[in-house]
């Protein structure tokens, strides 16, 4: 199985979505190996270049809209609870215009996997700022400097009772594979903050490489801790930053009940049963 | 026809819903057909709420201005609604609380000598009535035992000391039919989109269309289904899209201010060719507007809602009958085309209480499913412009939906051919779906069929354009189907018809704008739009004077 399609691919060279692309497909090329069917993945993207990914890989996908890429994948996961549901989301996607969804979904501990694109620009409206770009950050709409900070996405997902948060960089191959990888296996809601090299509007290649670092001897139990490592890079101030699973905790995941129905006949006489009640 | 009427009025929280909701079910044990229209300010305690029942011999379903019994709960009733009460009419009050004549019932000292919990007054009320109008007791009882599960014995109790002080009024004809069950509009949508094998409904709550949220709620269990309220209703919709996309029958409800937000995921619907009902039960106004009224104001917004051109199927039903029967057949129908439907309510039919009687049989329509050979593609050629569907998990299916403009396979294109033929390809399932709507009774007439005057109205203003149309000798004409609009049918309706009158709960006429884009005229609009449905004297008064 190739896992990718015969749709050109359009991205920049050099841009930070192949190396989630190719991730991805390695995880999916492992789990299939593993005894999980091709069929069974289902990829969710929202609005943005990561988006195509969605064209890209040969798998079942919803190319969706801008921000709602994780009420698909709810929907997804609540119709049929079998699938294997990952939704890949830009930083604009997922703490701009979905941001009342991605809170619920971490709320709601659905057995979801979001890979977030996050490279703190948006790419195919031409380079405005987001929600995570640095203070000072010039774009498009903002020509003199933005005057706010960044929101933390890593400390928002823990606050928000999300049961695996984890962050990798795109330059990071290995690294970005094996946290997906564990994304994908954790039981309940997933996320990932991909630090994403984005070649043409926000390239912090350099920024990055200075700065990252894998954490150890971290307590992925310990979510006072995680919270501390997660505060110490705000994404805009300079600091280290921390890559790798900062909580995971095992909890009740799916908390709708799935959807299903009874049988046509006793439909009909429950139906019959209460109309009778209501007499 | 032999009929009743009557009021019943308080204070918001005194149970006044209930209470006519009981007096509605008793009328209906007594074989007779009754309606109930409710009318409450959006107010949790206090303010004025009341309710007004009217049964008869035959099918009823609207209320008239005069009734034959008040009943009053606080002063207020009567001071507002005493102008109803009919000549010989009477009045039964809380003598505790309200001054003046009829039957006193003093609910408070019944309350306490009974000791039962106050929540129980209006029960002494409903005992008063039913004595006022020779029901037998063993009915009253019989009714309560089914109605009113909490409290049962003390409820019980203070009914018959309510039955016990009062006094025989009147006598209801004795039919002798079969007892109806009563239901509310809203719990008919339920029923049908039951009936049709709804799998799952996702709402977030907003009056009038609230209550199909909760009875789904407490349904979800003895129907295996799943109901969900997630954060808002962009997420609503975007949930029943992605359950659908899984393969799944879902419905959504909501009201205008949340259609608003769910029109982007509606065109989302359209592009990508996912199935996906919304029931839309209007109220007044834009934005917030008259939250506990009622409008027919959000037809042509229902019409157009969403950027972009797709077909959808829109239709209103008129009755409660009708609403299961189109709940089901819209589901039927977008899970065959593949594409958004409305099921387009309001208010006054969604918390009206009903007899329900008989509902049609629907047409069978199954979805076009893949057969399983060779390679599969979403939106791969199929006939009248639907394509073969399958869902992620099926074996050797690849399942591709997209936003964007896409190729057979799902996968993202700006060619321009193959933009232009996927737009056709939607167009086409449009025109296939009103050849296939041909076969659905699209449009319901009443009245005398060749009468000079007609008059074209749509939705829950049925019942009281036909009865209006009966005592006046006019002809009603009422698309049930909106979108795709059935022109051949409504116009053989009005063929010869001198007179167009439209009869809307809106300020500018919307069907009758809907109507001329397709060569009709109507001469004149007799509108409402105070969130009250018209009652049946209002309306004769209003179309003497354009009728004449
Ligand atoms: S604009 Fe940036 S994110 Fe978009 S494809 Fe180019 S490099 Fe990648």
């Amino acid at each position: 199985m190739t896992w990718i399609t015969r749709a050109k691919n359009t991205w920049c060279p050099g841009c930070g979505n192949f190396a989630i692309e190719h991730a991805l497909k390695d995880v999916l090329t492992d789990l299939a190996e593993e005894g999980r069917r091709a069929e069974d993945f289902v990829l969710v993207s929202g609005i943005g270049c990561h988006a195509k990914i969605a064209d890209y890989l040969a798998v079942n996908s919803f190319y969706a809209i801008h921000g709602r890429t994780l009420p698909v994948a709810a929907g997804i996961k609540l119709a049929n609870p079998g699938l294997t549901v990952i939704a890949c989301a830009g930083d604009g996607d997922a703490y701009a215009e979905g941001l009342d969804h991605l809170v619920f979904a971490a709320k709601r501990n659905q057995d979801i996997t979001v890979i977030i694109h996050d490279n703190r620009v948006y790419g195919l409206t031409t380079g405005q700022y987001t929600p995570t770009s640095y203070e000072g950050f010039r774009g498009r709409s903002t020509p003199g400097g933005i005057r706010e900070r960044p929101i933390n996405p890593v400390a928002l997902m823990l606050a928000s009772g999300a049961t695996f948060v984890a962050r990798t960089y795109t330059r990071k191959r290995d690294h970005l594979r094996e946290v997906l990888t564990a994304a994908v296996l954790h039981r309940g809601f997933s996320f990932v903050d991909v630090l994403q090299v984005c070649a043409t509007y926000n390239n912090l290649t350099e920024y990055y490489d200075d700065r990252v670092y894998l954490l150890e001897g971290h307590d992925t139990a310990d979510l006072t801790g995680a919270m501390g490592k997660a505060r110490e890079w705000d994404y805009s101030t300079d600091a280290p930053i921390a890559l790798g699973i900062f909580y995971e905790e095992e909890a009740p995941a799916n908390p709708w009940t799935a959807m299903g129905g009874i049988g046509k006949d006793e439909r009909e006489r429950t139906i019959r049963t209460i109309l009778k009640e209501k007499t | 026809m032999e009929e009743i009427s009557i009021l019943i009025g308080g204070r918001a929280g005194e149970g006044i819903n209930i209470a006519g909701t009981v007096i509605t079910r008793i009328l209906s044990a007594c074989g007779l057909r009754a309606y109930m229209y409710y009318d409450y300010p959006s107010l949790i305690k206090g303010g004025h709420n009341f309710s007004v029942i009217r049964a008869a011999e035959e099918e009823v379903r609207c209320h008239r201005e005069k009734v034959d019994f008040l009943l009053a709960m606080d002063q207020e009733t009567v001071r507002r609604h005493a102008g109803r009460l009919r000549e010989g009419g009477e009045v039964i009050r809380d003598a505790g609380v309200v001054k003046g004549d009829g039957i006193g019932v003093d609910l408070d000292t019944i309350v306490t000598e009974e000791r039962a919990p106050p929540i129980t007054r209006n029960s002494a009320i409903i005992g008063a009535f039913c004595k006022a109008c020779g029901i037998p007791w063993t009915t009253v009882e019989e009714v309560f035992a089914r109605a009113v599960p909490k409290e049962q014995e003390a409820n019980l109790r203070v009914a018959r000391r309510g039955y016990d002080v009062s006094r025989e009024v009147l006598r209801l004809p004795a039919t002798g039919r079969k007892p109806l069950p009563t239901i509310t509009g809203n719990d008919a949508v339920a029923l049908g989109l039951l009936d049709a094998g709804m799998e799952g409904y996702v709402a977030y709550p907003m009056t009038p269309s609230s209550s199909i949220l909760h009875t789904l709620a407490g349904l979800a269990d003895r129907f295996g289904i799943s109901v969900v309220h997630p954060e808002n209703e962009i997420a609503v919709m975007l949930t029943a899209l992605g359950a659908a996309y899984a393969g799944r029958r879902v419905a959504v409800g909501t009201s205008g201010g949340g259609f608003c937000l769910m029109t982007e995921g509606f065109s989302l619907a359209g592009m990508a060719e996912i199935p996906v009902l919304v029931v839309l039960a209007q109220r007044p106004g834009p934005s917030t507007g008259v939250p506990t009224y009622s409008a027919q104001g959000d037809l042509l917004f229902a019409l157009s809602a969403g950027q972009g051109e797709f077909p959808r199927i829109v239709a209103a039903p008129g009755t409660p009958e009708e609403a299961w029967y189109w709940a089901g057949a819209l589901m039927d129908l977008a899970w065959h085309f593949q594409t958004p439907a409305i099921l387009l309510t309001d208010k006054n039919l969604g918390e009206g209480i009903f007899s329900f009687g008989e509902t049609e049989k629907r047409p069978a329509l199954e979805s076009s499913l893949w057969d399983g050979t060779g390679e599969y593609g979403r939106y791969g050629a199929g006939t009248g412009g639907v394509s073969p569907i399958a869902f992620p998990g099926i074996a050797g299916a690849m399942v591709k939906v997209n936003s964007y403009a896409h190729d057979e396979a799902g996968i993202t294109t700006e060619d321009g051919a193959i933009v232009a033929r996927m737009a056709e390809k939607l167009q086409e399932k449009g025109t296939t779906a009103a050849r296939v709507l041909e076969g659905y009774p699209c449009v319901t007439t009443a009245g005398d069929p060749g009468a000079e005057t007609a008059l074209l109205c749509w939705g829950s203003t049925a019942g009281v354009c036909t009865e209006v149309a009966e005592s006046l000798g006019l002809r009603v004409v009422r698309p049930v189907v909106l979108s795709p609009f059935p022109e051949a049918q409504v116009k053989a309706a009005l063929a010869g018809a001198g007179r167009i009158v439209a009869v809307e709960e809106n300020v500018t006429g919307q069907l009758a704008r809907l109507v001329s884009a397709h060569g009709i005229k109507a001469d004149v609009v007799v509108g409402k739009y105070d969130g009250r449905p018209f009652a049946l004297e209002e309306l004769e008064r209003r179309l003497q004077g354009v009728t004449a």
